[in-house]
């Protein structure tokens, strides 16, 4: 490292680069929020993104690393000193990122941003690309950082190891009843998605014998090939999706047109099974497919969007962000877009990514700024792509898409008019056209974000490959990328939810902890699936729409476990002497908690019925000992399903809320007590020893770490 | 193991090799046996590869955290 360098100051050529790319990302920003009634291209949204990240990422990151955490490249990561040659091995750093990044994105970041744009681009892309940069990435980093001192300890661990057993419990609480909730909406968007569409569900349902005959090969034909088993699998899942197609033409399709009721039995039992089925038969062959259909459709997706560079028709900012009476959630931009759109902008998900996996792996220290922090801005440009795509649709189009059914209607007259009444247009005949041209009986009220997402994406690549004609392949294309992992995640979220209720119950039955114990397997992979099973029925039964309804509570979960990760990160930062930077991780963390709080406080005590829980419940309930019966129900037994329904989630906000106040009083007792008593302050910290690896930090070597490869010679973790 | 020799593009298939190799942990048996063999002697007794995948998936079943995926 040279001494200009090391006195942080920077040459002339980097002075240069670095304005050129701040002016890039300003002209973007200025670009998308002074364009007032005119189209504005998706170029300035990609721009502004870009070079915001690549100022976060170059100066931000770089402060945490050297500054904060003080990352030391002479010290041994756990993988270095434990190399048991399985699960702990140093990693390429490029591997490493292609693994933590396919770990950490999913379907999140692709919905958040779609329902989040029924109050304009803006303040989605605003939080997003800020969030990121100061609290999302941020998260990520220092979990890494801090897990991977402790040789790969999860949250929970080092919940109760270092903030105390209190809140340690009810971070562990926390994470399951999350969990929970994330299963349920995660199933209710591929309801919302296969409901009533015969190609997406039939090539859907092929999945299953695909990743068996996958999982056959693996085991017992050629064990371990998973390269040239992908390719297989890829293959026939592309066929899978053709033929969807024709049977969606022929005269099966009634088979597989099937009603949100009957789906939802199906993924339940189909969740069941999976999950106590053995992981080589269908979780590992997904995971496989899942992956490379993940990484190659976002790798299309922006190519796409850089090719084609659509222009965006939604508004910058709509009325719904200051009135906070959308159709798609109800609640005012503060605080409800920092709580729909969650992966993408700040995760709390990630924690148990970041601790974990990734740790055990990371070959240097220094490295954890490339993997933890770069690979959070590789998602938030996938939160901006879904962006772009929700944005590039027509405005009507949107709403008639993304209100709940008790709003639109059944038929495109009433959609029509009802899209009107939201102060947007759309003509009954554009939007059949729109559903025809994808080969989906109806776009009317298919919520969730996957549909509309599905729609934007096949705009955008049948641009660059097929033209319209091939409009109706790319939308299920989008449909099965999305649709594939997330029963990957429904099967996989059910074994972990299992896992910790095992856990649990084994303080109760000593036989529960164990694994192989079948009736303790069985009974509780029944009581994970039938708890998220009941939500998700809930969700897709609920007159007042089941994503309006449980997509908040989602996303205050999401939040709140990111308030669990960033209490743990402060609590370790003033723990470890490191007071004076505690702010990095505090500021977003006091951020954090006034959103996700004031939403759940909103939630439980709004007078707004359409907010709060508790109001409207007692509006439904006076009217129901009224005996009236008020829209969008239409039954006395809708009106009373409303009534169960707003109880039973106003609970769980207040329960979700009170459990992050536990572990948030715990956290600041503990680093008061620190602040006060430095020498009281025990970490777990596992000690310094000597790393023998010399690898780059970044992913291309700087000069002089070039010259300290060359000099410590060949050597096969180094290529 | 140093980076191939030969014409760009083909270095170029060879880094695409190894970088899905890796990735999909098709690598893992061959990394664990050059572990194997570099902390026991060239000798040491090393599982089949059938039996190696095979403990491999056993161990997730034991503890689905591992290589659990998010939202």
């Amino acid at each position: 490292m040279s001494n200009a360098r090391q006195a942080g100051r920077l040459s002339p050529r980097s002075i240069v680069i670095w304005t050129a790319v701040a002016l890039i990302g300003a002209v973007g920003w200025s670009m998308l929020a002074l364009a007032r009634g005119e189209e504005v291209s998706a170029a300035w949204m990609v721009a502004a993104a870009l070079g915001s990240y690549a100022i976060g990422y170059r100066f931000y990151s770089r402060f945490i690393a050297t500054r904060v955490l003080r990352v030391d490249k002479s010290r041994a990561t756990p993988a270095e000193r434990l190399n048991n040659g399985i699960d702990y091995h140093p990693t390429d750093r490029r591997v490493l990122l292609g693994h933590h990044f396919a770990a950490i994105a999913g379907a999140g970041p692709l919905v958040g941003p779609v329902l989040a744009a029924q109050m304009g681009y803006l303040p989605g892309t605003i939080w997003i690309v800020v969030g990121v940069i100061f609290a999302g990435a941020v998260q990520d980093m220092v979990t890494l950082f801090f897990s991977m001192r402790r040789d790969g300890k999860s949250l929970g661990q080092m919940a109760r190891e270092e903030i105390g057993p209190v809140g340690g419990a009810a971070a562990l609480l926390a994470v399951f009843a999350i969990m929970i909730i994330l299963l349920a909406v995660l199933a209710l968007v591929v309801v919302n998605a296969l409901a009533e569409s015969p190609w997406g569900t039939f090539s859907i349902g092929m999945t299953i014998p695909i990743a068996l005959f996958m999982g056959f090969y693996l085991r017992v034909l050629r064990p371990g090939k998973v390269s040239e088993v992908s390719l297989i699998g890829i293959v026939l899942l592309l066929f899978a999706l053709v033929a969807g197609r024709w049977v969606a033409e022929s005269s099966w399709a009634e088979t597989f047109t099937l009603e949100p009721g009957t789906l939802v039995i199906w993924i339940l039992a189909y969740s069941f099974i999976a999950s106590i089925l053995p992981v080589w038969m269908l979780l590992a062959p997904r995971d496989y497919l899942s992956t490379f259909m993940k990484i190659g459709t976002i790798g299309l997706l922006a190519v796409g969007v850089v090719v084609t560079l659509p222009t965006l028709k939604m508004e910058g900012i709509t009325d719904f962000a200051g009135g906070g009476d959308g159709p798609v959630f109800a609640g005012s931009l503060f605080p409800f877009v920092f709580i729909t759109i969650a992966c993408g902008a700040l995760s709390g998900f990630h924690a148990l990514i970041s601790s974990g996996t990734t740790p055990k792996m990371i070959q240097k220290e220094t490295q954890v700024r490339m993997i933890g922090y770069g690979s959070m801005l590789m998602e938030s440009f996938v939160a901006i792509m879904a962006m772009v795509a929700a944005s590039i649709i027509d405005p009507g189009l949107y709403f008639a898409m993304n209100a709940p059914a008790g709003v639109i209607g059944d038929n495109v007259q009433a959609a029509s008019e009802a899209v009107k009444n939201l102060g947007y247009s759309i003509t009954p005949e554009q939007l059949a056209a729109a559903a025809k041209a994808v080969e989906e009986g109806s776009l009317l009220s298919r919520t969730g974000g996957a549909p509309t997402l599905a729609i934007g994406v096949s705009e955008i690549f049948s641009k660059v490959v097929g033209g319209a004609g091939m409009k109706a392949f790319w939308y299920h294309f989008a449909i099965m990328f999305e649709a594939l992992f997330i029963l990957t995640a429904l099967d996989a979220g059910t074994r972990v939810g299992r896992f910790m209720l095992q856990d649990m119950l084994g303080n109760l039955y000593k036989p529960f902890r164990r694994v192989s114990w079948w009736p303790g397997l069985l009974v509780s992979s029944a009581v994970v699936v039938a708890l998220w099973g009941y939500f998700l029925w809930v969700g897709v039964h609920e007159p007042l729409g089941g994503i309006n309804q449980l997509f908040p509570l989602f996303g205050i979960a999401n939040q709140l476990l990111a308030a669990v990760a960033l209490a743990v990160c402060t609590t370790l930062l003033v723990k470890s002497g490191r007071l004076k930077w505690a702010w990095v991780t505090a500021v977003p963390l006091v951020w954090d908690a006034v959103v996700t709080l004031t939403a759940s406080w909103q939630k439980v005590f709004s007078t707004d019925p359409k907010v709060g829980f508790f109001q409207q419940r007692s509006v439904y309930q006076d009217a129901i000992n009224d005996g009236k019966v008020i829209p969008p129900a239409k039954t006395m037994d809708d009106m009373n399903t409303v009534v169960t329904n707003s109880t039973v989630d106003g609970v769980l906000a207040a329960l979700f809320a009170v459990l992050v106040v536990v572990v948030l009083l715990d956290a600041a007792r503990t680093c008061v007590r620190a602040i006060r008593n430095p020498q009281s302050a025990k970490l777990n910290e596992v000690p310094h020893e000597e790393s023998q690896i010399v690898a780059p930090a970044g992913l291309i070597p700087t000069k002089e770490e070039k010259a300290e490869l060359a000099a410590a010679g060949p050597s096969e973790d180094s290529r | 193991m140093s980076p191939a020799r030969g014409s760009g593009l083909l270095r170029a298939g060879r880094w695409a090799r190894w970088y899905v190799r890796e990735l999909t942990d098709e690598s893992a048996y061959d990394r664990y046996v050059a572990h194997v063999r570099r902390h026991e002697g060239p000798e040491a007794p090393v599982p089949s590869r059938r039996e190696f995948e095979r403990r491999r998936t056993d161990a997730r079943e034991a503890d689905p955290r591992e290589g659990f995926r998010c939202c």
